[in-house]
């Protein structure tokens, strides 16, 4: 079901756990699935650089294996750099996932910009209600459409899946 | 490598008994049971011999009783669309459950496209329907019940017997899906007055690809394959006449070692839920253990996701099942999980456990060091954990 990379990071997470004086916590839930993953951060004031990042996840053997491989990824890069990682990009260092845990990915990026996020906020005194987080369904101009839930291929304008009788709300 | 299949609810492995049957009939090249010479008249033989196997085992009264199918699936089509279509002008109501599988909550879902009118019933907490329920929603316009016997996931057995007292007394068509239980347990369709029942072959050790319908003498219903006169006219095709062996055998030797089997079964699932707590906490059984079937029970474990577990429990070579939203094509809570009132979250770390004549306790053993030590893995890196 999953290439050797991710079953790697499954079976040997990597930095795994909590960091109590946290200087910024990214804290996601998935509203497909109910996988839940928390980052913590611990930044270099004087470079703007991640010293420690830590992960707890809640979910699959995906969602699993992109927080430890998101953490590989962040760690010891600067706030600027880890902005920039996106979700595809965890997807590619795993090489590949499997079509309908794409959004296990998701929640990878959107846990660490998160995190960043409160950590800006904490630093200009911004107190944030927690976000709803919304499920994306990405995919380049001409490329083929599959259902985000059941992976099936899709219509242009299909709103309901009729393989997995799901509700489609997402843009296509 | 030894894997310890403690995952029976998706396949049981052939008997050694059904695998000779199997390869005897492929090497007689049995010929059309349709065709009128003496070939042919050799496989009519055998075709009728393995009918009657089969209808001893759910007690039918008479042999051509039973449709042969391709299996539970196409069984369960049959016997909801089937029926539906050939009863329409006597009404177009249908009363189900909300824990059923997807085999009857699509086909009764694509009857209300072609207007028909569904009431689909809860479960009560222990899992089970109310047949007072039953007997409540069936209106003038009811044309079948459909309710299954025991539930593939939790392994609970439903009140089919007094359900069938309803229908029968309120003259409206009972349909039984009795994939998981027919072979399992003892099955007498005369007792539970039901017109229509699903069952499969290999939840008997039988060859997948095999199944049948009981359908009661009388009783109106449409092919589901429109074709030829086979299968006393209710199933077009030629018959799969060696996976139709293959179940017979595995028929005959289900009813005559049932007890014997129900036996261990039972001792296996008493063991597993005696020890559980010596191993875990913190987990829901979600199995009714006063009604359900002796070789499967169903947990949640809470704080972790149930496809976790299984690809842990994997690498110890434990082989389980999960019905956590990630596990499933869908990516959705399960239904019947969900119908027992359990929460997202809680049915995230569903795992299905459904041992076989094969197991034993040894394998019980195996599973829960196996499992203590996943479980204790898994909620350390929990954000829902809290210890």
């Amino acid at each position: 079901m999953y290439n050797e990379v991710v079953m790697d990071h499954f079976k040997n997470p990597r930095n795994v756990g909590v960091i109590e004086d946290a200087d910024g916590v990214g804290e996601v839930g998935n509203p497909l699935c109910g996988d839940m993953m928390t980052i913590y951060l611990k930044i270099d004031e004087n470079d703007q650089r991640i010293n420690d990042i830590k992960f707890q996840t809640f979910g699959c053997g995906s969602a699993i294996a992109v927080s430890s491989m998101l953490t590989e990824m962040a760690r010891g890069k600067t706030l600027d750099e880890a902005r920039k990682i996106t979700n595809k990009d965890v997807a590619k260092a795993l090489e590949g996932l499997p079509k309908n845990k794409l959004h296990c990915s998701n929640l990878g990026a959107d846990a660490l910009h998160m995190a960043i996020q409160n950590y800006d906020d904490k630093k200009a005194g911004i107190v944030r209600p927690k976000a709803e987080r919304e499920e994306k369904h990405e995919h380049g101009e001409g490329e083929t459409c599959y259902c985000p839930y059941c992976d099936v291929e899709l219509g242009e304008k299909t709103t309901f899946c009729e393989a997995c009788q799901r509700e489609l709300t997402e843009e296509h | 490598m030894n894997i310890i299949n403690l995952d029976h609810i998706s396949y049981k492995p052939l008997l050694p008994e059904v695998k000779e049957a199997m390869i005897e009939a492929i090497n007689s090249d049995l010929h059309n049971p349709s065709s009128q010479h003496k070939a042919g008249e050799k496989s009519a033989e055998l075709l009728a011999q393995a009918r009657e196997n089969v209808a001893a085992l759910v007690n039918a009264a008479d042999a051509r009783e039973i449709v042969f199918t391709s299996g539970g699936t196409e069984s369960v089509n049959h016997a909801v669309k089937g029926a539906a279509w050939a009863n329409r002008e006597k009404g177009n109501h249908i009363v189900t459950t909300n824990i059923e599988h997807n085999s009857v909550i699509r086909s009764v879902k694509r009857l209300t496209s072609q207007g028909f009118k569904v009431t689909s019933l809860s479960v009560n907490e222990s899992g089970r329907v109310d047949p007072k329920e039953v007997a409540d929603a069936i209106t003038d316009k009811t044309i079948l019940v459909s309710v299954m016997h025991s539930n593939n996931e939790t392994g609970t057995i439903q009140p089919i017997e007094e359900i069938g007292a309803i229908t029968r007394e309120k003259k409206v068509l009972f349909h039984c899906d009795a994939v998981d239980s027919v072979g399992v347990v003892p099955m007498d369709v005369n007792a539970l007055n039901v017109d229509l029942l699903s069952f499969a072959s290999n939840p008997f050790y039988g060859p997948t690809g095999a199944g049948g319908l009981y359908v009661r003498r009388g009783t109106r219903i449409f092919p589901l394959l429109d074709g030829g006169v086979q299968e006393h006219n209710k199933r077009g095709g030629t018959e799969n006449l060696i996976g139709i062996i293959g179940m017979a055998k595995a028929a005959q030797m289900a009813a005559a070692n049932m007890d014997e089997r129900r036996a261990h079964l039972e001792d296996l699932k008493q063991y597993l839920a005696d020890e559980l707590p010596k191993h875990l906490d913190d987990y829901i059984i979600n199995t009714n253990l006063e009604h359900s079937l002796p070789n499967l029970l169903n947990i949640s474990l809470k704080y972790i996701e149930g496809e976790s577990v299984m690809l842990m429990l994997d690498e110890e070579n434990v082989a389980v099942s999960t019905k956590s939203a990630c596990a499933t094509g869908s990516l959705r809570a399960s239904h019947v999980l969900l119908s027992l009132g359990l929460s997202h979250a809680d049915a995230q770390g569903t795992l299905v456990l459904a041992w076989g004549v094969d197991n034993t306790r040894a394998d019980i053993d195996k599973l829960l060091s196996a499992l203590s030590g996943v479980v204790k893995t898994l909620r350390s890196m929990s954000p829902l954990y809290k210890k």
